[in-house]
């Protein structure tokens, strides 16, 4: 029997080891994800991706495709839900995005474009965050980290270094950098590793390269998420 | 310090999974766990101090900055809130001179709130350095700032201070009838392992956590092992290191058969773990226990050096060739670490955050390798079942949920403590025994539970209708629904470890919108906001504390929807934080107190 | 001829952009103007809000005035519109929150730098500023949200012209935008 699932009702095949996120990327399936990336181990932990697979709700991007399962994706319910956990986001953190360098190319912005996001809907937390802008090359604004953990990831599977982690419970949880000083010039994070670039939001940016693209000419302000999402995280869908 | 520190390491062998061990030893030798003790430790384990500092902040019993040399603690669980919880505590605050929350500038005491200890039959109740404080009072009070003052070092404190009971009522299957040490091996040695493991299956023995898994199943499962391994040579197999542990993290308010279990039954435990051991291949065996349980350590410890002795445990059990043995590991103050999987990080030495499933322990758990995790009177019964058959304790109970199930009464009742049932008892004839009237409600199973009323008495004990953990708080007719709501909810916003985004943001959101409607803040759509924010947690939750956090809220909302309405106004809208107290620090600044200096609340009638 | 939709705007803890992009709607104005007048609004000058059906609401509420102002908007409008990013977040007047209101004013009127005469204003005409800038959605009732710092010009058209044309008003990707 050919290994296939259904997604929507559509039939998507998939390969034995594949999560249903990586099946329904390859399938041309969009799935609504911020802590996913598909060259790191799976996070599982913003919930944007929870697809319901015969009747439960599970995180596409951390549970794998079998035989027989039954997805749903693109339903009404889930995207006023991950419209919600947006909005969470978005209230638990300082997002100003008139103010921030990543507009336009932000995938928490893009993902709230997607879900056509018009407000933020809960009341906002406004936490004291601090900026730390000691290193020569990189900056971090933690007013804006949503703890995806791709920089910890990105900097312990593709740098072989272990710059970032994710401390405190609940809602004190908060990045911390591996250095004695606590601070990022302290470590050996350089401007060309992916850990630096990887941030689906403005909290991690490359000093100096402000506004090289104009505000209006940027990634999402044109294209949708899905679209892009597809043509970078899956090769055959970006040719 | 840097000798203390380097003995410690040396003593733990240098394994980062014994983080939490040294990070409690650390804690309590210098009241909090200092930067230079991070970075040596980080070179000595040879992990990065990140990892350290996020277990330190994950913990609620490790600290960044120094603590009073006497930490107290006051339990924060419902019932020693019935019991005079506030006023105790502010009484405390004033006798020692401490805010709640801080350290005295002396550094000599430090006061603070903490989840639920356990010990909610003898409550109010708290922790003096990790050491449980019972049945406190004024008079308890006042010795204990005096013993404070005077700088005495606890173990020359009255020991009644620390005295903790069983409170038994009403033993049965398990409880009456303690097996002899060793008799549940030597049976099943006799018997065979897989004879012995169909026992239990006959038994039809569930996980006495709550969730109620098979357990039979569980542990056949565990030697089956992950998928790729089933096919292996048998002698592979069998190499296949795997794991039994206990989860003693008893952590759901209002629960503390455990710690009666382990307190007078700990041989049965440990001997249910070793038969665990013997029938799954084990070799190593782990009790996870709650750190507020420490009092109990070195008993237990005791316990196993007894079982050592006897041939019980160590390496060739009753000369059949089994080698086993088993470690406790204490926690530090995490609810979150009773899920099977965040208890198996934290017993890695990491911040117990629950692993994405599949897979499950059974195939990857402690260590990557196969593990079963079964709840401390899950183990107990397997010993007796071992023993007297699995006819024996089938024979009690309902077709679903096979046995006893031993309770923690506490609340508003004249018997506080350890009741043990068959399953299919009435809740009625449970409130006869433990002496409650005038009930108003029951909350069954802890805060992520159910709250049933006075009208639902007739219902069961039972996996198929009222499951439970173990915890039974009753609450009579004076006793206000939203304030116990309110004190669960605000326990899942505080144990929350902040892994997925539902419940961490989720959880705050409810506490936030719970006490806008309990302040009387609340309008028209408020209580519907309430309910949509709960079913969201719910749903989209990635383990069972947030699946389970509104709970509290959609089991009352559910039974008592005039309480909730009732505290909402007959108005469109109202801001959930105080206008006019958010004009206060620009008032003081600039010296104003006329009318335009004020704001209602909500718009005046004109 | 029907009576004309009546339609307020103001602008709170706002810098009036978003006002500016409403203007940019330009000639379509006109069209606007055959089925809509306007109440209180800074275009015309009108001091009060009174009966109208669509309240426009730029900014977001940082001192006891924008509590008054907005609460004669909520009373006064049948539908309430929160516009732009800082009525609907707080924009970034609520960049003020992550500092102590104490801090901010003692900057600003007793030791920052080139402060002569020294002293917090205390006259009564003058409005207490909250203890941090709140979204409106969090003082009243709220009924449409338009993102955009500012929202474009075809955001005020596709949104007026939906509700003025008995539609449900609904924007389309290219319309929604945070910045």
């Amino acid at each position: 029997m050919s290994n296939t699932i259904t997604i929507d009702g559509n039939t998507v095949p998939f390969e034995d080891g594949q999560t249903i996120m990586e099946a329904a990327t390859a399938a041309g399936v969009y799935i609504p994800h911020l802590c996913h990336h598909p060259e790191f181990t799976p996070h599982g932990s913003c919930k944007l991706c929870t697809v319901n697979v015969n009747g439960r709700n599970c995180s596409a991007c951390t549970f794998p495709a079998m035989e027989g399962q039954n997805v749903l994706n693109n339903t009404r319910e889930l995207t006023d839900d991950r419209r919600k956990i947006t909005q969470m986001l978005f209230v638990e953190g300082n997002h100003l995005c008139p103010g921030c360098e990543k507009t336009g190319n932000c995938q928490l912005q893009a993902v709230a474009y997607h879900l056509n996001m018009l407000d933020n809907h809960f009341p906002h937390f406004y936490p004291s965050r601090e900026l730390d802008a000691s290193h020569a090359e990189v900056m971090i604004d933690h007013n804006r980290c949503i703890f995806c953990t791709l920089c910890v990831r990105a900097s312990q599977q593709k740098d072989g270094k272990d710059v970032f982690a994710i401390s405190g419970r609940g809602l004190n949880k908060h990045l911390i950098i591996n250095s004695q000083s606590g601070l990022l010039k302290d470590t050996d994070l350089e401007a060309t590793d992916e850990a630096a670039h990887i941030c689906p939001t403005g909290a991690i940016l490359i000093k100096r390269t402000g506004y090289q693209v104009p505000i209006g000419e940027r990634i999402y302000d044109h294209k949708q998420i899905d679209q892009v999402s597809l043509e970078t995280e899956h090769p055959r869908h970006g040719e | 310090m840097k000798q203390f520190i380097q003995d410690l390491a040396e003593k733990n062998h240098y394994q980062a999974t014994h983080l939490l061990q040294i990070l409690r030893a650390i804690q309590s030798r210098y009241y909090y766990v200092p930067e230079d003790a991070i970075e040596q430790l980080a070179g000595l384990l040879q992990i990065p101090r990140t990892q350290i500092i996020s277990v330190v902040e994950f913990y609620s019993f490790f600290h960044l900055t120094p603590r009073g040399q006497y930490e107290l603690l006051i339990s924060d669980s419902i019932t020693d809130h019935m019991l005079g919880k506030i006023d105790l505590t502010g009484y405390l605050a004033k006798q020692l001179n401490v805010a709640v929350g801080a350290v005295r500038d002396d550094g000599l005491v430090s006061l603070d709130n903490t989840s639920c200890t356990g010990m909610c039959d003898q409550g109010p109740a708290g922790l003096i350095n990790g050491y449980p404080l019972t049945l406190l009072d004024r008079t308890r009070i006042d010795l204990i700032t005096e013993l404070i003052n005077q700088q005495k070092p606890l173990a020359e404190w009255p020991v009644e201070l620390f005295h903790v009971d069983d409170n038994i009522y009403k033993p049965d299957l398990l409880l009456q009838q303690q097996i002899d040490d060793g008799s549940a091996l030597r049976t099943a040695f006799k018997r065979g392992m897989q004879e012995t493991l169909a026992e239990i299956d006959k038994s039809g023995l569930r996980g006495r956590g709550g969730a109620g898994y098979n357990t039979a199943w569980k542990w056949h499962l565990c030697y089956e092992g992950p998928e790729e391994d089933a096919f292996c040579e048998v002698a592979t197999h069998n190499q296949q290191q795997r794991y039994v542990v206990c989860n003693a993290d008893e952590g759901e308010p209002g629960t503390f058969k455990d710690r009666v279990l382990l307190n007078s039954y700990a041989h049965q435990v440990f001997e249910g773990m070793t038969l665990c051991a013997a029938i799954i291949g084990a070799q190593q065996g782990f009790l996870y226990l709650r750190g507020e349980y420490l009092h109990l350590y070195d008993k237990l410890q005791s316990v196993l050096d007894q079982r050592r002795q006897a041939g019980l445990l160590g390496n060739n059990i009753l000369n059949e060739g089994l080698n086993f043995d088993i470690e406790i590991c204490l926690g530090a103050g995490a609810y979150i670490c009773g899920e099977e999987s965040a208890l198996i990080e934290s017993l890695e030495g990491k911040m117990g955050i629950p692993r994405n499933r599949p897979p499950y322990p059974v195939t990857q758990g402690y260590l990557g390798k196969p593990t079963v995790v079964n709840n401390v009177e899950t183990f107990m019964a397997a010993a007796s079942i071992a023993v007297n058959g699995g006819g024996w304790f089938a024979g009690v109970g309902t077709e679903k949920s096979k046995g006893t199930k031993i309770l923690s009464i506490c609340g508003d009742c004249a018997r506080p403590g350890i009741y043990e049932y068959p399953f299919g008892t009435s809740i009625q004839s449970v409130l006869n025994d433990c002496g409650a009237s005038d009930v108003l409600g029951i909350q069954i199973g802890g805060p992520s539970g159910t709250f049933i009323s006075n009208q639902e008495f007739d219902r069961k004990l039972a996996f198929e209708d009222l499951a439970t953990g173990g915890s039974f708080i009753v609450f009579n007719n004076s006793r206000n629904i939203l304030d116990i709501v309110n004190n669960f909810t605000h326990f899942f916003a505080h144990e929350s470890c902040g892994f997925c985004t539902p419940c961490r943001v989720g959880t705050a959101l409810l506490k936030k919108q719970l006490d806008k409607i309990i302040e009387g803040y609340g309008s028209a759509g408020d209580v519907v906001a309430l309910e949509e924010l709960c079913q969201l947690i719910k749903k989209h939750s990635h383990c069972g504390l947030g699946q389970t956090a509104a709970n509290p809220v959609l089991t009352t909302l559910e039974r008592y929807p005039e309480l909730y309405q009732s505290k909402l106004k007959k108005i469109s809208y109202e801001p959930g934080f105080d206008l006019d107290g958010a004009l206060e620090t620009a008032r003081r600044m600039a010296n104003r107190n006329d009318a335009g200096a004020h704001l209602t609340q909500v718009e005046e009638e004109s | 001829m029907a009576s004309k939709i009546r339609v307020a705007t103001t602008s709170l803890a706002g810098c009036f952009g978003c006002h500016m992009s409403f203007l940019d709607i330009d000639e379509r104005m006109l069209q606007l103007a055959e089925v809509v007048e306007f109440g209180r609004s800074p275009i015309n000058d009108i001091e009060h809000c009174t009966n109208c059906d669509i309240g426009l609401i730029e900014g977001g509420v940082c001192n006891s005035e924008n509590v008054h102002v907005l609460r004669e908007f909520r009373k006064n409008c049948k539908i309430l519109v929160a516009v732009g990013a800082c009525a609907i977040n707080g924009g970034l007047p609520a960049m003020r929150n992550f500092i102590p209101l104490e801090e901010c004013l003692a900057e600003a009127y007793l030791d920052g730098i080139g402060v002569e005469n020294p002293q917090i204003p205390s006259d009564p005409e003058l409005p207490l500023l909250l203890d941090k800038v709140r979204p409106i959605h969090e003082v009243v009732k709220i009924d449409y949200f338009l993102p955009g710092c500012p929202p474009s010009a075809d955001v005020f058209w596709k949104f007026l012209t939906d509700l003025l044309d008995g539609r449900e008003p609904s924007l389309s990707y290219e319309l929604v935008h945070y910045d």
